[in-house]
């Protein structure tokens, strides 16, 4: 639905996307992850046609962003960062507005209105200038304005940045449902959004893809080790230096009364775990494999982006 | 086509919710009243010559450049262009649109002006025929005004920069008639050519000049051109 080809773009002398390519299927939900001035803000204005790239090519839905805008970005729903909206007009005028440029007609824009003033809950407001709105309902009518010609490719930069933690939750459910049917590109610098909305995630830093792959794979690419959490009963000392004979465990380490285990990727020493702590005749209470989490990964990658340097 | 109507019209919607544009139509009808009632012209010839004379035709410029100036430079400066140019819409009907919109308050205010003939004809017997050519030459003034404030405002993401370039480029249009009556009969002429000043006071005597309104259609065309032009440069910033 989105492919981007060695995608590059200069703001004057300044290299802001540096050949990045990637693929984005139908149906999927894409986190677009990196820090401020990472490039996503740029590579969505891209996607979406704001910007012209410096080199490289960008579909969308099956249309060159280039030569065949008008037509991709029929079919791209997009929600900028910062929310930029008339100020002047009520909701209902300027979804009115939206709509007719995108080609609706006027019984389905009246229904569509109706439709998407549901699903963002702006029953409301919908008569009240949207300068009189508070951020959060202006987060809303973005959000509708996005949706409102139900497009098959939403394009979402940072859409739940200054807004209350409710509204946070609901605008992630929201995409989460958007997403069953649709495509989904979201640009974030919010680590746990990214695992409780999307299936696959793009990391970007300095204007280049440092990480791609779906989330559950990305410990796991990231070669290094696995770590197992503990909890016994029995004499710290004594455990953590048996523990560490177990064959494959790198180092153990204690801290708040849980061991942490660690041992080489292709391992899984619980077994012996186990049995080691049967032999030596203390109590397992528990134990986890623990994932690495997106904010180890992100950190990872991209301060080794920064030493790499 | 339906989306320069669209936008078209909800620019014109916005003039008329904002102060600003009944602010403008106020100041401009009490000033355009003030020229009418203090002409010499209007008593003596019953002509709208000292209405549309020119201070009066200098503040039409003025006004252009006012009416135009937010129009690109504020969507410029909230991030709205950003949803405009993302929109399957052409910049052509994006440029079209706003410039639709603000020639629709123009002719309001021109036709508000209307007023003043219409006492003309009340209280004397005025030639109806200059009337109708001056508010057709006032028409298109208004056209390549608008568009060149159209211009300046794509320009830029700040309002008043952009009624300054309005201003400056159209004044500049403007004198240019004042400057070749400096210069040497040929040259002088030729420049002359090129002033807005030039064609205008023939259409005030109930003369219809093709070659002004060939002048006034093409300094339209040029700057809405230019204004495209710019807008689609800024994709490539």
């Amino acid at each position: 639905m989105i492919r981007v080809e060695n995608l590059t773009k200069y703001y004057g002398n300044r290299l802001a996307v540096d050949n990045i390519s990637f693929n984005v299927e139908k149906g999927e939900v894409v986190g677009f992850l990196g820090p401020n001035a990472a490039g996503k803000t740029t590579t969505m204005r891209i996607l979406t046609g704001f910007l012209a790239p410096t080199r490289g090519d960008v579909w969308v839905a099956g249309y060159n962003v280039l030569s065949h805008s008008l037509e991709a970005r029929q079919h791209i729903g997009y929600f900028p960062e910062a929310v930029p909206l008339y100020t002047d007009m009520t909701v209902r005028s300027y979804l009115d507005f939206s709509a007719s440029l995108r080609g609706l007609d006027k019984n389905r824009i009246k229904t569509r209105i109706e439709e998407v003033v549901d699903i963002c809950h702006l029953e409301e407001y919908i008569d009240v200038l949207i300068g009189k709105l508070s951020k959060g309902f202006r987060q809303r009518v973005g959000v509708a304005q996005t949706i409102i010609h139900e497009p098959e490719v939403l394009i979402l930069d940072e859409p739940t940045i200054g807004i209350d933690p409710i509204q946070v939750a609901m605008t992630r459910q929201l995409i989460k449902e958007l997403g069953k049917e649709r495509t989904v590109l979201l640009s974030t610098h919010i680590l746990p959004e990214v695992s409780m909305t999307c299936e696959r995630v793009i990391i970007i830093n300095e204007g280049r893809i440092v990480a791609e792959d779906r989330i559950e794979n990305l410990s796991s690419i990231m070669g290094g080790s696995r770590r197992i959490r503990l909890e016994v009963e029995g004499p710290s000392e004594k455990v953590a230096e048996r523990l560490r004979q177990i064959e494959g465990v790198h180092r153990v380490s204690y801290q708040d009364s849980h061991y942490v285990v660690e041992c080489s990727a292709g391992q899984d020493p619980r077994g012996k775990i186990m049995e080691t702590i049967v032999q030596g005749g203390w109590t397992l209470l528990s134990m986890e494999a623990i994932e690495m989490s997106l904010e180890d990964i992100f950190l990872k990658l991209t301060t080794e982006e920064e030493t790499g340097q | 086509m339906r989306n320069t109507t669209s936008i078209a019209l909800k620019e014109f919607k916005s003039y008329l919710a904002s102060p600003m544009a009944y602010v403008v139509i106020c100041i401009f009808l009490v000033l355009t009243g003030v020229f009418f009632s203090i002409s010499p012209s209007t008593y003596l010839e019953t002509s709208i010559r000292g209405l549309w004379g020119f201070w009066g035709v200098l503040f039409l410029l003025l006004l252009a450049a006012v009416l135009t100036m937010r129009l690109l430079a504020e969507e410029r400066k909230m991030g709205t262009l950003e949803l405009l140019l993302t929109a399957p819409v052409r910049d052509s009907e994006v440029i079209m649109g706003k410039f639709l919109g603000s020639l629709s308050i123009l002719t309001v205010m021109l036709v508000l002006t209307l007023y003043y003939p219409l006492l003309l004809w009340l209280f004397g017997d005025p030639d109806m025929g200059p009337i109708a050519t001056g508010y057709l030459g006032l028409f298109l003034l208004g056209c390549a005004s608008l568009a060149v404030g159209l211009f300046a405002s794509s320009l830029t993401s700040n309002q008043v920069v952009a009624a300054v370039v309005a201003g400056g480029i159209l004044f500049a249009l403007w004198f240019t008639g004042m400057v070749a009556n400096l210069l040497p009969e040929a040259i002088g002429e030729a420049i002359g050519y090129f002033s807005l000043a030039y064609y205008f006071p023939d259409f005030m005597r109930g003369v219809i000049d093709t070659r002004g309104i060939i002048y006034y259609l093409s300094i339209t065309v040029l700057f809405l051109f230019l204004a495209i032009r710019s807008l689609e440069n800024s994709r490539w910033s």
